[in-house]
């Protein structure tokens, strides 16, 4: 199972990438291996605003709907439209061009209520 | 609640990697690899699927053919010996309680194929009403079977059981095997060419891997229900229900009102001479979007809720949403309106012609 070392994991199976105020946010390797092949993804609208836990953006494989909640609050700055046009990116390159949206980071110290590589790993089992 | 049944062939699917559900009250498999890969299999080789959780009952003795057709829709007389009908176990209101597969197997004796999640139901009203020259007999946990579905599957067979004929398009046959008897149906819930192949559970693991090694690529429950759905196949308890009759669901070609009575018949008779006031019909996405899926609501062109999904899924084979609803009839026309909500956003969709994907011609 691929745990990048570089990135914070929610226990709902999101990564989150911080560079600078920007954080990234897609789904762990485990968690596009779980769902199976991914068919659709539902971005949420670009500018919207998210609590910590508000379900974000919405994952479906063949049988069933999933949904991506925010890892930490925010406003949504920008969406990946790949993934619309190939939802498989999610599965394939879970940690690079399958990323799903990027939050404005509102509050820093929520990032430390996420778990480190090796938390996840230890979590995942 | 009751326990959870097992397939004979359950340590087989977990060492080939099976992804386990709880189907129908059993643990079946959903996937191997993946959805969309054991979808295609299907669609342009060879798929296998284990059918054990499905039942078997054996009809036998002087008065079978008579009774069946007072227990079933379709007219059992027009079966020859060697050959299988679909068709409905109706309630007294005619709707239905399973719909399965019957098969002659010799002048007064049939074999039925129905539904695991309805084995007992069946069971218990078919016995209900048995009379005394008839024999009825519950083999469903004698059996393993498997379903061998896909264009290269006449193949496969031929390579597992050389020297042996499959049988017609919904015929059946029989042949001695080790220590019992194999029975080979030559049917499906794929729209591809196949057979279903049942023998003694025990010996169900060893053929099971025997196809395999021939070519047949292990299918779970996830790509069964997308095969069946591009058909427009409906499935019990999704596309149909005790509340819903063969006429609304438009499977009148399963149904013989000519042949005498049978029960459920009076409600059908009726309903096809002022015709129903609800109809089964196909929706299509128009353009992409989310995928349908059963129990979302179904709106007419002005945006009233008229219905809801009996089934949904993305097209593995078109992609597109599909899927199927019970709705007024008078809005049951090819390129009529409708939009599918998920999760509040609406997708347009048009009634279309049954079935959704037209397979290949069989390469046998």
């Amino acid at each position: 199972m691929n745990v990048p070392q570089n990135l914070r994991y929610n226990t709902s199976h999101e990564w989150v990438l911080v560079e600078g105020d920007t954080a990234t946010v897609g789904i762990s390797d485990h968690a596009q291996e779980e769902l199976t092949d991914v068919v659709f993804v539902e971005l949420p609208a670009l500018g919207k605003t998210v609590d910590v836990g508000d379900p974000t953006a919405v994952v479906e494989s063949v049988k069933a709907a999933s949904d991506i909640y925010a890892p930490i609050s925010g406003e949504v700055v920008e969406v990946n439209p790949a993934v619309e046009a190939d939802p498989s990116l999610v599965n394939t390159d879970p940690y690079g061009k399958g990323w799903i949206f990027k939050l404005k980071i509102k509050d820093a110290g929520q990032l430390g209520d996420l778990l480190d590589a090796a938390g996840y790993e230890e979590m995942i089992g | 609640m009751s326990t959870i049944q097992s397939s004979p062939l359950e340590a087989l699917h977990l060492r080939l990697g099976a992804r386990m559900v709880p189907f129908a009250g059993w643990n079946m498999p959903v996937q191997y690899t993946s959805i969309m890969d054991e979808h295609a299999a299907v669609r342009t080789a060879t798929g296998i699927f284990d059918i054990s959780h499905m039942g078997q009952f054996i009809v036998s003795g002087p008065g079978a053919l008579t009774w069946l057709n007072r227990m079933l829709a379709n007219n059992v007389a027009k079966l020859e010996v060697g050959q299988g009908q679909y068709s409905f176990l109706l309630n007294e209101r005619g709707g239905v309680i399973d719909d399965l597969i019957v098969y002659r197997t010799a002048e007064d004796a049939f074999f039925l194929v129905v539904n695991a999640s309805m084995i007992d139901e069946d069971f218990a009203w078919i016995a209900k009403h048995q009379p005394e020259d008839v024999a009825f007999a519950n083999e469903s946990a004698l059996w393993a079977g498997m379903a061998v579905q896909g264009p290269d599957s006449p193949a496969v067979f031929e390579k597992v059981c050389p020297g042996q004929a499959l049988p017609p398009r919904n015929g059946i046959a029989r042949f001695a095997v080790d220590g019992g008897e194999a029975v080979v149906c030559r049917t499906g819930y794929t729209g591809e060419d196949g057979f279903e192949f049942f023998s003694p559970a025990e010996q169900g693991e060893a053929w099971f891997e025997k196809f395999i090694a021939a070519g047949a690529k292990a299918c779970g429950l996830g790509a069964r229900d997308t095969l069946r759905l591009e058909m427009c196949y409906p499935l019990n308890g999704n596309d149909l229900s005790p509340d819903r009759t063969p006429i609304e669901g438009c499977f009148g070609f399963f149904v013989d009102l000519e042949k005498g009575d049978f029960i459920g018949r009076e409600v059908l008779a009726k309903q096809k001479a002022e015709g129903p006031a609800q109809k089964l019909v196909a929706l299509e996405y128009t353009d992409k979007g989310a995928p349908p899926r059963s129990h979302y609501a179904v709106l007419d062109a002005a945006g009233n809720v008229v219905s809801e999904l009996s089934s949904g899924v993305l097209s593995p084979s078109t992609g597109k949403g599909i899927g199927m609803a019970y709705v007024p009839a008078e809005l049951a026309k090819i390129g009529t309106d409708f939009f599918v909500d998920v999760r509040g956003r609406q997708f347009p969709a048009k009634v279309v012609k049954k079935p959704f994907y037209k397979p290949a011609p069989s390469k046998a």
